[in-house]
Formats: C-alpha cells, sequence, structure tokens
C-alpha cells in the first residue's frame, strides 16, 4: 500500500514548468529515493508534499485521502536549505519548533530529553546555536524533524555537513526510522548511499520523471549481462578459444591474477563460460557485474537530455 | 491555526524584549524624556542661585541715587543680582584687573544716556540673558521716568505706579458645544510635533525590525522548516504582530516611567522649586522697582494663573483622545509599514541588499515629516487635509494635526483609507512574501516582485 502518491502534478512558474506530469507512489515502510540533476524539480515536488506550495494540477494522496492542511503533523521535512536561529539557544528553539509541529510542551520536553540523551548532547540544550559547529547543528536539525514521530520522513540531502562517522549514525537512525513503521522520501545526488538504503527510486529530470521502481529490478534492468572472471592461465589462449562464443570486452592482470570482462551475447547461458573457462583456467571469481546507481543515473538522464534537446532543435 | 500564530507571536515577542538593546532602550528612553521635561526648570534653578555683583560707572549721575550720602545704583538689586556704584574708577582700571576684582560684569553708562539711548555691559563672559534684560527694563523705566519729570508734572510720582500695568494675552477657543476653553498655541504645536515625530520613530524603528528579522530567518534557513509547520502568512503576520506588541510594551513603559521620574522628580523638588518661584518674575521684564514685596505677591498670583493656563489648554487638546488616537495610527500604520518592510526582507538575501527598495517604503514617510511644519502654520489647509487622508502619510500627518482639533468625520475618513490600505498591503505582502522568502542567490527586481504578486499560490 502506498503512504504518498502524486498523480500528473503539473507546477508552472512564470515561463518555466518545473513538473509536467509527475506521478510517485511511496510505499508504505520504504525508503524511497526522490533523484535527478540539480533544478530538475526535485526540490518543488519536495515542497508541493510539504504544502509550501500547491501544484497547479494534478493530485496529492495521502495515506488514502487527499493531502490536507493538517497532515503537516504527520510529515517530518528536513530540508536541503536548513539552518537554525543563530541567537536562540538550542533547547528553546527544539521546544519552539516541536510546538509548531502540534507538540504539547511537555510531550516536546519529554521527547527532547530521550533525543539529547540519546545523542549525548544534554550540555547543549542552553548553548546559543551560534555556538555550535556545523554538524553539531545538523544533529538538532535532525531531532527536531523525526521529534513528533511523523509517518512520512523526507530528507533532502541529509548527509551534507556530517563527518563520516556522523553520516554512519545517521544512516542506522534512517533505518531504524524505518524499522519502527516510517515511511521516507531520501533527496540526495549521494548514488552510493541510495544503492545502501533505498528501496524504490523515482528519477526526475527535466521536470518529467524519466525512470522510477524498485532499486533491485532497476539495476537488473539495466545489468548488461558482463561478467567478470578472475583467473589464472594463459590471456591468449583465454582469447582465442572464447572468442567465438563470447565478446571478451578486457583482460588485465590484477595483481592477484588475471580479470577478464566478458560480455554475454543474447540467448548466451552463463554455465557455458563457466565450464569452457574451467577446462582452460583456474577460476578464481565469477560475477555478474551488475551496474551501481551512479552509472545508470548518467545513463539515462544524459540520454533524455540529449533527446530533449534534440526536440527543441528541430 | 491561531495556536500556531500565537506560537509565533510569542517567540518574535520574547526573543526582542529579551534583548540587551531592548532594556537598555527602556530605560534610557524615559531617562531622556524625563530630563527634557525636568531639565529647563532645574536649570533655570541652580544658575541664578549664584550671586552676581555688577560694578556700575555711571558718567550720566543721573542713575545714581545719592540719599543715603554713599552712591546707589537706581538699578533695583535681586536676590542674585547685585549692583555696586563706583565713584572715580577709571573703566580701563577696570579693565586691566577685571577678574581680580570679583565683578560679574561692569555697567558703564555714558554721559550722554539721554540721547545716545545705550549703555554698554563689559564681561569676560557673555551676560545671561536675564541680566541683560533685567538692566535693560531698569534703565528704560527710570529714563522714562526721567523724561516724564522733566515736563513738571504734579504727583508724578503717584501717578506712575498708578499707570503701572502688566497684560497679558489669554487664548480661549469657542468649541462648537459653545463651551469655552483655554488653548494655547505653543503648547498644541508642541504636542503636534512630538506626536508626529514618535509615530514616525515607531513606524520606522518596528518596521525595519520586521525586515530584518525576514532577512534573518532567510539567511539562516529556517524558514522553510518552519513554513513545513505553518503557512508563510501565518509566520509573516505571526512576526509582524510580536514586533507590534514590542513597539507597544516599549511605548508604555516609556510613558509609564517617563510620567514616574516626572512626578517624582517634582516632588523631591518642590521645595527647591518653591524658592526659586520669586525667581522667575526677576526673569519677566516687568519689575516694580521699589515696591518690591507688594509686586512680588502680585507677580506670583500672576504665575499662578500662567500654570492654570498651561492645565487649562492640555486639557482643551483632550489628552485621552490624543493618546487613542496615537495608538490607532501608531498601530495602523505600522501595520501598514511593517508589511511593506517584511516585503522587502522577503525579497532580498541580505541587508545590504535592501537599499534598492527601501526608497519608495521610506520616502512618504519622510515626506510626512518634512511636511510638519507646514501642515503646522495651516493645519485645516488642502495640504494638511489631502496628506492626512493620503494612507501612507496619514499616521504622521494626522498626529501633527490631531491637537488641533480636527473634524470628527476627516479623522473617521482617514483612519477608513488607512484601513482599506492596510488590508491591500497585507495582501500584497503575504503573496510577496511566500514566494520571496524560497528564493536564494537571485538578484530581484521590481518586475520579478510583480511576477511573484501573480503567481498562483
Amino acid at each position: 500500500m502506498d503512504l504518498l502518491t502524486t498523480r500528473d502534478v503539473i507546477k508552472d512558474f512564470q515561463g518555466h514548468r518545473a513538473l509536467h506530469n509527475v506521478s510517485i507512489s511511496v510505499p508504505k515502510g520504504s525508503i524511497f529515493g526522490l533523484l535527478g540533476p540539480n533544478g530538475a524539480g526535485k526540490t518543488t515536488l519536495i515542497r508541493i508534499i510539504n504544502q509550501i506550495t500547491a501544484p497547479d494540477s494534478g493530485t496529492v494522496t495521502f495515506d488514502g485521502k487527499p493531502l490536507q492542511r493538517d497532515d503537516v503533523y504527520r510529515i517530518g521535512y528536513l530540508p536541503e536549505e536548513r539552518g537554525l536561529y543563530k541567537k536562540m539557544k538550542v533547547g528553546e528553539q527544539s521546544l519552539y519548533l516541536a510546538q509548531l509541529k502540534g507538540l504539547s510542551l511537555a510531550e516536546a520536553k519529554k521527547r527532547l530529553n530521550y533525543w539529547f540523551e540519546k545523542f549525548e548532547i544534554k550540555s547543549w540544550w542552553n548553548k546559543k546555536v551560534e555556538e555550535l559547529s556545523k554538524g553539531m547543528q545538523q544533529k538538532i536539525q535532525f531531532i527536531t524533524t523525526v521529534l513528533h514521530e511523523p509517518e512520512l520522513l523526507i530528507f533532502d540531502e541529509p548527509f551534507s555537513g556530517f563527518d563520516p562517522i556522523n553520516v554512519n549514525l545517521l544512516k542506522n537512525e534512517i533505518l531504524q526510522l524505518r524499522e519502527n513503521g516510517a515511511t521516507i522520501i531520501f533527496s540526495t545526488h549521494n548514488m552510493s548511499s541510495v544503492e545502501e538504503l533505498c528501496d524504490y527510486i523515482s528519477l526526475i529530470n527535466e521536470s518529467k520523471t524519466i525512470l522510477d521502481g524498485p532499486v533491485a529490478e532497476i539495476r537488473k534492468q539495466f545489468s548488461s549481462d558482463i561478467i567478470s572472471v578472475g583467473f589464472e592461465g594463459d590471456t591468449e589462449t583465454v582469447r582465442s578459444k572464447l572468442n567465438k562464443q563470447f565478446e571478451i570486452l578486457e583482460i588485465r592482470e590484477n595483481g592477484i591474477g588475471k580479470e577478464a570482462r566478458i560480455k554475454l551475447y543474447p540467448g548466451a547461458r552463463p554455465n557455458e563460460l563457466i565450464t569452457d573457462l574451467a577446462a582452460l583456467t583456474t577460476i578464481h571469481s565469477y560475477n555478474e557485474v551488475i551496474p551501481g546507481m551512479n552509472d545508470i543515473f548518467i545513463q539515462v538522464v544524459e540520454s533524455d537530455s540529449a533527446k530533449n534537446s534534440k526536440r527543441k532543435a528541430s | 491555526m491561531s495556536s500556531k500564530v500565537s506560537l509565533i507571536v510569542k517567540r518574535e515577542y520574547l526573543t526582542r524584549v529579551r534583548k540587551k538593546s531592548f532594556i537598555i532602550m527602556s530605560a534610557l528612553g524615559p531617562l531622556l524624556f524625563a530630563a527634557l521635561l525636568i531639565m529647563p526648570a532645574l536649570l533655570a534653578n541652580i544658575e541664578d542661585k549664584e550671586v552676581r555683583n555688577i560694578a556700575v560707572i555711571d558718567e550720566s549721575l543721573v542713575l545714581t541715587s545719592y540719599s543715603s550720602g554713599k552712591p546707589v545704583s537706581v538699578i533695583p538689586e535681586t536676590e542674585y543680582l547685585k549692583f555696586t556704584a563706583l565713584e572715580d574708577v577709571a573703566l580701563e582700571t577696570l579693565k586691566d584687573n577685571f577678574s581680580s576684582t570679583g565683578y560679574y560684569a561692569v555697567l558703564y553708562i555714558p554721559p550722554n544716556i539721554f540721547s545716545s539711548e545705550r549703555a554698554i555691559l563689559y564681561s569676560d563672559k557673555q551676560p545671561s540673558l536675564d541680566v541683560s534684560s533685567h538692566i535693560r527694563s531698569s534703565i528704560k523705566k527710570e529714563i522714562e521716568n526721567l523724561k516724564l519729570m522733566a515736563n513738571d508734572i504734579e504727583n508724578l510720582e503717584q501717578i506712575l505706579r498708578e499707570i503701572e500695568t502688566n497684560i497679558k494675552v489669554s487664548s480661549i477657543k469657542w468649541t462648537r458645544g459653545g463651551e469655552e476653553k483655554k488653548s494655547n498655541t505653543g503648547l498644541v504645536m508642541g504636542i503636534g510635533y512630538a506626536s508626529g515625530l514618535m509615530i514616525y520613530m515607531f513606524i520606522f524603528i518596528y518596521g525595519s525590525m520586521v525586515m530584518r528579522g525576514v532577512i534573518e530567518e532567510k539567511s539562516s534557513r529556517i524558514v522553510e522548516v518552519i513554513v513545513s509547520s505553518v503557512r508563510p502568512f501565518q509566520l509573516m503576520m505571526g512576526k509582524i504582530i510580536g514586533v507590534g506588541l514590542v513597539g507597544l510594551t516599549q511605548f508604555v513603559i516609556w510613558v509609564v516611567f517617563t510620567g514616574v521620574l516626572v512626578t517624582g522628580a517634582t516632588m523631591v523638588m518642590g521645595t527647591t522649586l518653591q524658592q526659586g518661584a520669586p525667581i522667575e518674575q526677576l526673569q519677566g521684564t516687568d519689575l516694580f522697582g521699589e515696591s518690591g514685596a507688594a509686586g512680588a505677591v502680585e507677580e506670583f498670583a500672576g504665575d499662578d494663573e500662567f500654570l492654570s493656563d498651561i492645565l487649562g489648554a492640555f486639557e482643551s487638546v483632550e489628552p485621552v483622545k490624543i493618546l487613542v488616537a496615537f495608538l490607532f495610527f501608531f498601530l495602523f500604520g505600522y501595520l501598514m509599514y511593517g508589511s511593506l518592510f517584511a516585503i522587502i526582507g522577503s525579497a532580498v538575501d541580505n541587508e545590504t541588499e535592501t537599499q534598492q527598495f527601501m526608497l519608495p517604503v521610506t520616502l512618504p514617510l519622510i515626506l510626512g515629516i518634512i511636511l510638519m511644519a507646514n501642515v503646522m502654520n495651516n493645519p485645516d489647509g488642502p495640504l494638511a487635509f489631502w496628506f492626512s487622508m493620503f494612507p501612507l502619510t496619514s499616521p504622521v500627518v494626522m498626529m501633527v494635526r490631531m491637537p488641533f482639533d480636527v473634524p470628527a468625520w476627516e479623522i473617521a475618513l482617514s483612519a477608513f483609507l488607512l484601513i482599506i490600505t492596510i488590508l491591500g498591503a497585507i495582501w500584497m505582502a503575504g503573496k510577496i512574501y511566500r514566494t520571496g522568502i524560497l528564493m536564494y542567490g537571485k538578484k530581484i527586481t521590481y518586475k520579478e516582485l510583480w511576477k511573484w504578486l501573480n503567481y498562483k499560490n
């Protein structure tokens, strides 16, 4: 079941279409990656979901019903452009933001106490925000985003400004939140974290969705039938014997032994390659090369942009 | 919805009234105002406590009396002003060792005082106005008397005493109800100036405080976090209301503490002021020569009357009405300018970029101040009328006119136009603001603002 769906969302700014018929479906309890190059329209879509701005046409459905004003209490948003009141004290500010998200003062105090203890930052309570480092401020922002225990969390580039240790801490927190039943929309340019965290993605380019679905399926769909084999044996023999059935892309020494990248022709069976190779060499490893999200991103976006500019030109 | 606005109002209010600058302003304001009110009286008191001795060299001899055997100047001395008639002392000698003589000044009366009508007061400092006017009027009177005596009129001295007159002009305003009210043009103008300036100051200070608040939220990048919880319009109104309440608090603090300080000061200084009362008559130009005691009593009565004049005049300008009008024009003028300042804040990334948008907003405010003198000269003229109707200048100009008894329908019309404009200004601000606050790193033009105004939601 989907917690959030958008259908054919269109948003125009004067002389510029930011979103064109964008539809996404975010399954409940999943981590959903919202991807796209800068200026593709991700932030506009996120702002529509947060009701900061409204779509010109199209619908947004939250938990089975059209999105309503009160749904802001059920959504937590960590924007890419984020900050805190610099002159305000950490505790006071956290309480204020929590109350704006509908928590009572007492409840906000209780929950903040829990989080501040968990992150071991209780001593920051009476400090002014400007006294904290950027990483420390990010922690406060994370806490205030999740404090009201929203069903939908939207993180826009959450890891920017964190050191690797804190990135790890945050990743674990995000996974923990999903574990506890939250649904997460995750927008980032960091493709390795997409592979690591996301169950589903939607890729927006030039205001349109150009690719979406479960991450595993997409990667399989983009798999190019390339096998990477590590072996020990004579390179030339392998080349001459396998040349007819398989396309040998490259063979190189890699220090331990040799590594060949071999493409299977359509209809070819991977097992044949193993038997043939086993007869000629000692096989150390055998892997299907699955393309990373990074490669997929670049490939899809570049071909789409090329198509668009060709269309515009004609 | 309203609970969120009140949360925002609370934050905006509390963070500002807890600031050091607010506390300092709250303390300094009343001190300054009280000082302005009390100082003149206090200074007059202190200054005249010093006894000044003036040497008189009378070469005309007509202004010196020898009835007691010794030469005595006919210029009447007062509690703090003594005159010593000197004989056979050359002006040059006095000049050479003036500082060692201890005299405050040397009055030189030339032989031909009748024709030249000029005496000279020498001193190493600028003699105070009181001193020179006392001398001037005394000599004038004496010479006039002497000239009259030359005409051989019988019982002249008695006649002179009888014709002694002291004229004051009190103005009385006829109100529509047929009542007579004492009025005082100076006081009315003072109140007009003061309230016009105060309105201008408050609108300016607190309007730009709204602007800086909006810029702070934009540049610290907290604004997107907040508008994911509340509508941009709520955030804007919360800020405008919160800052407005800060202004109101400041105003009330100033009024109350100035009142307390002035009352306290007058009570403490009450006795000294009473002692100082006779000095007041010295400062008056008409002195009564030898009949000092009787004159003082009369003068005192006159002073009392003057005081009741002022009080009467103060009542005639209706302080309650002025105060109510002040609060109205402050709050509504502030609401209008506050939303215009919010527009500026939302359109820029930092304070240095505000310049290009500030001028059109501040121009009408400054215009109001420039027009003050003109309005004051002719508070019922067309200039005063139209600028007290035009909503961008009406808060300042109407407050200047207010003590001059403006017809009720004019006040009502001005208030009505102001409220209509405020609704328009807030609507416009809301539309521009919600786009502007999420716009970073872009050079904004008026054309751009116009586009934002026409965006759908």
